[in-house]
């Protein structure tokens, strides 16, 4: 279903990326505030609210077989500005369209033209229709102050391949120009909501990061949760009531097909994969004790790794898969918890106010993201993966469930709303934030979203 | 529909009865929650046009077929304790039926936490009925979680009265 990649580089200028990297180091200090030791000591909330200076860039309109703006041209660039803009690394300028680009991007640029509007980078291309009806891609990103190319590529694909293929240049765009690795070729797997809040019907929906191209993969039949990316895009693990059983089940995203996962003797819940996309860790909760255990997913064997008379659920493996780390009340109440693959040296790392939920370990192995839950409030928040360094990134009344980018620089989860008595209330919606606390954004869904799920780099 | 609006009418007068006589005594959601059970059960065997044979369901609703829990707990009360002795009762008169005990949780936590709370509840409360002497083949239980509020609203009482296990016939 997923083609592989169209797009081939051309060239790439490798000195000035570097030059143009070195400068940026300096311009993206993160805001590693001490948020998480003034809270302790005061109790003062803080919310870290990163700011970065984005970028400001020059997108033309790709021009078409007369040498001017094009139809599809004009898709490309919007495309690619939009996942730019919403980077918070980059701001299109939007007078750019004033300026004629040249006729071919083979030519160079008038950047006598482009630099009066501030822009540090210009991206030009061409999208022409070829004799097989195919798209044929060409792109160019300049560097506006040394005039130097940064990168080049091109690319054919078929006009249903348009905006995929726009979300690559993106992300090549990204990386020559952030030295990070982008994310705007993934897409998020999440619950869809429609209905009261005491009937609410959840099915499992795809679409791209922008929000594009939704699809809706369960019919609703049954209330489905927790949806996990495979770390090889093709199958997802979340858990389905099917039948007043619930379960996890593994869905092939091709095909639509799901299976259930082993054969347990109670709820199994909390799925999550391992980095390898060889294992999967989850709770099976049995007669009010909830433990951890691990499966192998080509052999089927299962290990339990807690044993606790308390709840312990939440599991998220180190990107090494030497570590797990979990949700745990055996302390009295719930907090996060490291241990060892194997179930051994449990130590609690979340010593901060309130109560501490859903940790999930960065793709960098850096850090962990989880929820807390204080006075009321829900936040989420990312803290090292020795329990220090935390900091409070989003809050609301109801926020949880964030989900890594996979450049680990990005975090998605949703907000909901309270409810009123009449019923009315209870909206969800998706955001994304960058881990520096900057850039909050509400993604756009087909209705109410839950539970998102980001997707590796797709293949 | 008139079931549905008298039901909601007496829970808006506990609710404000609620709100104004304690707030902070659990104790006291849960005994205000399972007097409007017998509520709901009253205005709907009213509208039943043969009030004098009443179905198994109505009958279990009307012992109280659900019993509420603290925040974060899966304690029983002396009140649920009650409510599920009379259950244990009503099974023991009844013995061809089997129940499902599903546990459910307010929306204040994390929704994979809150499926292990729920689970934990509904345990909690099959376990008291099993030590009553009810055949523990007899019941099933399940978590919802936060997933499956029985009152609608963010608010204390709407909380004391989500955070339950509920007996179902099967």
């Amino acid at each position: 279903m997923m083609m592989p990649t169209p797009l081939r580089l051309m060239k790439t200028a490798q000195m000035a990326v570097m030059a143009v990297l070195a400068v940026l180091a300096t311009l993206m200090p993160m805001p590693m505030t001490g948020g998480g030791v003034a809270f302790a000591q005061t109790e003062k909330i803080t919310i870290t609210e990163g700011s970065i200076e984005p970028t400001p860039i020059g997108i033309a309109d790709f021009t078409d077989e007369t040498g001017k703006p094009g139809v599809l041209g004009r898709q490309v660039a919007e495309i690619i500005a939009n996942d730019l803009n919403g980077s918070g690394m980059f701001r299109s300028e939007d007078s750019a369209y004033l300026i004629p680009p040249p006729s071919d991007p083979s030519i160079k640029p008038d950047f006598s033209e482009w630099a009066p509007l501030g822009v540090k980078a210009l991206l030009v291309g061409s999208a022409t229709e070829n004799s097989n009806g195919m798209i044929q891609i060409v792109f160019i990103l300049w560097d506006v102050v040394t005039e130097r190319e940064i990168i080049a590529g091109e690319g054919e694909v078929s006009e249903v391949g348009l905006r995929r293929i726009s979300h690559q240049i993106a992300d090549l765009v990204f990386e020559s120009w952030t030295g990070d690795s982008g994310y705007f070729d993934t897409r998020i797997v999440f619950v869809e909501e429609s209905g009261p809040a005491d009937k609410r019907v959840k099915r499992l929906a795809i679409m791209d990061q922008d929000g594009h191209n939704p699809t809706y993969l369960t019919n609703g039949s049954s209330l489905v949760l927790t949806p996990r990316f495979s770390p090889l895009v093709q199958e997802i693990a979340y858990l389905d009531y099917f039948n007043d059983e619930p379960s996890v089940y593994l869905m092939n995203v091709s095909t639509g097909r799901s299976e259930l996962l082993g054969s347990f003797p109670g709820m199994t819940f909390a799925p999550r994969f391992s980095f390898d996309g060889k294992k999967l860790i989850m709770s099976l909760a049995q007669n009010g004790l909830t433990d951890i255990y691990e499966m192998d997913l080509a052999t089927q064997q299962q290990r339990q790794l807690t044993n606790s008379p308390s709840i312990d659920t939440s599991p998220s493996y180190s990107p090494d898969g030497d570590k797990i780390v979990f949700n745990s009340d055996r302390g009295g109440s719930q907090q996060i918890y490291v241990m060892d693959s194997n179930g051994r040296n449990v130590r609690r790392i979340s010593f901060g106010k309130g109560r501490y939920a859903t940790p999930v370990w960065s793709p960098r192995g850096d850090i962990i993201a989880f929820t807390k839950m204080h006075k009321g409030e829900f936040f989420i928040g990312v803290m090292n993966t020795d329990g220090t360094g935390e900091r409070l990134l989003a809050r609301g009344f109801l926020v949880e469930a964030p989900t890594w980018a996979p450049n680990g620089r990005v975090l998605m989860y949703f907000k909901q709303n309270p409810t009123n008595e009449d019923g009315s209330g209870g909206e969800s919606y998706l955001y994304r934030i960058d881990i520096t606390g900057f850039n909050e954004r509400r993604m756009i869904t087909p209705s109410f979203a839950s539970d998102p799920a980001w997707s590796p780099t797709l293949p | 529909m008139t079931n549905r609006i008298l039901v909601l009418i007496a829970a808006l007068g506990l609710l404000a009865a609620c709100e104004t006589a304690s707030k902070d005594s659990g104790d006291a959601a849960g005994t205000a929650a399972s007097s409007s059970s017998s509520t709901s059960a009253s205005a709907s065997s009213a509208d039943s046009s043969s009030s004098a044979a009443q179905t198994p369901a109505e009958e279990l609703a009307s012992i109280g077929d659900a019993v509420f829990f603290d925040y974060d707990s899966s304690a029983l009360s002396d009140d649920a304790k009650a409510t599920l002795s009379a259950q244990a009762a009503f099974l023991a008169a009844n013995p061809s039926i089997t129940i499902t005990v599903e546990g459910h949780c307010d929306e204040r936590g994390t929704r994979e936490y809150n499926l292990a709370l729920g689970e934990r509840r509904a345990s909690s409360a099959r376990d008291y009925l099993v030590a009553q002497g009810v055949n523990a083949a007899r019941i099933k239980t399940i978590s919802y979680g936060k997933e499956r509020p029985s009152f609608i609203g963010s608010n204390p009482y709407a909380y004391s009265k989500n955070r339950r296990a509920v007996s179902i016939i099967k």
